[in-house]
């Protein structure tokens, strides 16, 4: 049993799965910088009492399923979203979506997703696959981040969908409801509220630890955390920044280069100039982040660990807050014509 | 990011998949490319799982002077912290907490022990000794 579905490798697990299901029902302009745009993906948050892994909790974009929520909210396209508490329920509804020829997305924990290596599999439950049909007792997955699609077993895909802990999936699917199109003029406007969208998220959120004052903040505390933590807890508090920032399904430079091209597109939509010079101001902002990562790369190879390298640290991400907050406040001050 | 500095060093991950990566090219239009990985973030998943090797050491050296039980070790061995336990075990953190003492730990049912050991993937006599035998 196999559905209509054509598989593309994105950066991002959500865009992907976003951009394939859409691309699947109709939606056939939309891209990945698209929906991560329109989906008012970018964001920075550090929570400072909140552990991941032993680590910060550092987050470069929005939460998830936020991105699929708000793409097919912006283009008028009703979703369809179940969780169960039992396995076979939720079997069941997935069996008889791929028997009426529907492509479902899937939240799954990696931790015992067989197909990743074993250095990539941490209690992490807000990955997303599509399944998008089945053969025997295996299902077909298309796994965004992967070149080529795979298969998990009835037992193996169970597993995932019902991996525990924070975020637990709870057999989590979800897939627009029906087949549409969608017009120019619809992506237009969900590309210009989208916009808007990020620039309040990054500009206006109340509190010190999130948007473009939350990257400050962070600049700040890692001045002390030589300090606070010492030597060994601090490399790997910035390891932990690093691999948020770069790890499989950021594009790299923490998500900013996939806005940088979703500016880009959204120029072909909206010919405002301005667009394409914001571009160039994410473009930098992208390259900051990965000239941070070097810095800190260095520091938690023990390469290089003074204050000093840690001050170096800091300052990096003290000039991205404002990188960042000019290339929002310039977003916002844009004139749409329509 | 020009396409051209994409780094294709190799990394864990490049055994499954190479990764898209967004860069410009030389009239500076964003495009996609292929990675293999990059040095700076492979470096960074080697230093969590150093820090995870040695916390699993630790915990086993705590296990073998009786200050825990091997509950703790698991935990560790398994990435899991004691929130994840309880959410797979069904227990309450504050039951997985006493368990994580050596004495409680000596007068838990087969039943419960059995809820460990499927949880941690091992055997009961493996749970008990520590002696796992995996690839």
């Amino acid at each position: 049993m196999k559905t209509e579905f054509k598989h593309l490798q994105a950066a991002h697990c959500e865009n992907g799965v976003t951009t394939n299901l859409l691309r699947s029902v109709g939606v056939e302009t939309l891209t990945e910088p698209l929906a991560f745009g329109i989906g008012s993906g970018l964001f920075f948050v550090y929570i400072p009492l909140l552990k991941i892994n032993k680590g910060p909790a550092i987050a470069f974009r929005t939460l998830p399923g936020h991105i699929f929520k708000r793409t097919c909210k912006s283009l008028n396209i009703e979703v369809v979203r179940k969780k169960f508490s039992n396995k076979e329920m939720a079997a069941k509804f997935l069996d008889s979506c791929l028997e009426a020829g529907q492509p479902v997305g899937c939240q799954v924990g990696v931790y015992y997703l067989t197909y990743f290596p074993k250095e990539y599999r941490f209690h992490f439950n807000a990955h997303n696959l599509i399944v998008y049909g089945s053969e025997g007792d295996n299902y077909l997955i298309s796994d965004p981040v992967m070149e080529n699609v795979t298969t998990l077993s009835k037992y193996e895909l169970e597993r995932v969908r019902f991996a525990k802990g924070p975020l637990a999936p709870n057999g989590q699917l979800y897939y627009p409801k029906e087949n549409t199109t969608v017009t120019t003029e619809q992506i237009k406007n969900a590309i210009k509220s989208g916009i808007k969208r990020n620039v309040r998220d990054m500009l206006s959120i109340p509190g010190p630890i999130a948007g473009v004052s939350g990257i400050a903040y962070t600049g700040k505390r890692i001045k002390q955390w030589k300090n606070k933590l010492g030597q060994q807890k601090a490399g790997l508090y910035l390891a932990q920044l690093v691999r948020m920032q770069e790890e499989i399904g950021t594009g790299g430079g923490g998500f900013r280069y996939i806005y940088g091209a979703f500016l880009q597109e959204a120029h072909a939509f909206h010919p405002i100039d301005e667009l394409m010079d914001i571009s160039k101001i994410f473009t930098q902002a992208g390259d900051r982040w990965r000239s941070a990562a070097v810095q800190a790369a260095g520091i938690y190879k023990g390469r290089i660990g003074s204050q000093a390298d840690f001050d170096v640290m800091g300052d990096y991400l003290l000039e991205i807050a404002e990188i960042e907050k000019k290339a929002f406040q310039a977003l916002g001050k844009i004139k749409w014509n329509s | 990011m020009k396409k051209e500095d994409i780094p294709q060093d190799d990394g864990a991950l490049n055994k499954l998949t190479k990764e898209v990566v967004y860069a410009v090219d030389n009239s500076g239009n964003y495009t996609t490319e292929l990675s293999t990985g990059w040095d700076v973030k492979s470096t960074a998943l080697d230093a969590a799982w150093e820090d995870i090797e040695q916390r699993i050491a630790h915990a086993r050296q705590k296990v073998l002077h009786h200050e825990a039980s091997p509950i703790l070790y698991f935990i560790e061995l398994r990435l899991m912290d004691i929130g994840i336990v309880a959410a797979y075990t069904g227990f309450w953190k504050w039951t997985v907490k006493q368990h994580l003492k050596p004495a409680v730990f000596k007068k838990l049912s087969d039943t419960k022990l059995q809820q460990y050991a499927d949880v941690f993937n091992v055997s009961v006599e493996e749970l008990k000794s520590m002696n796992v035998h995996e690839d």
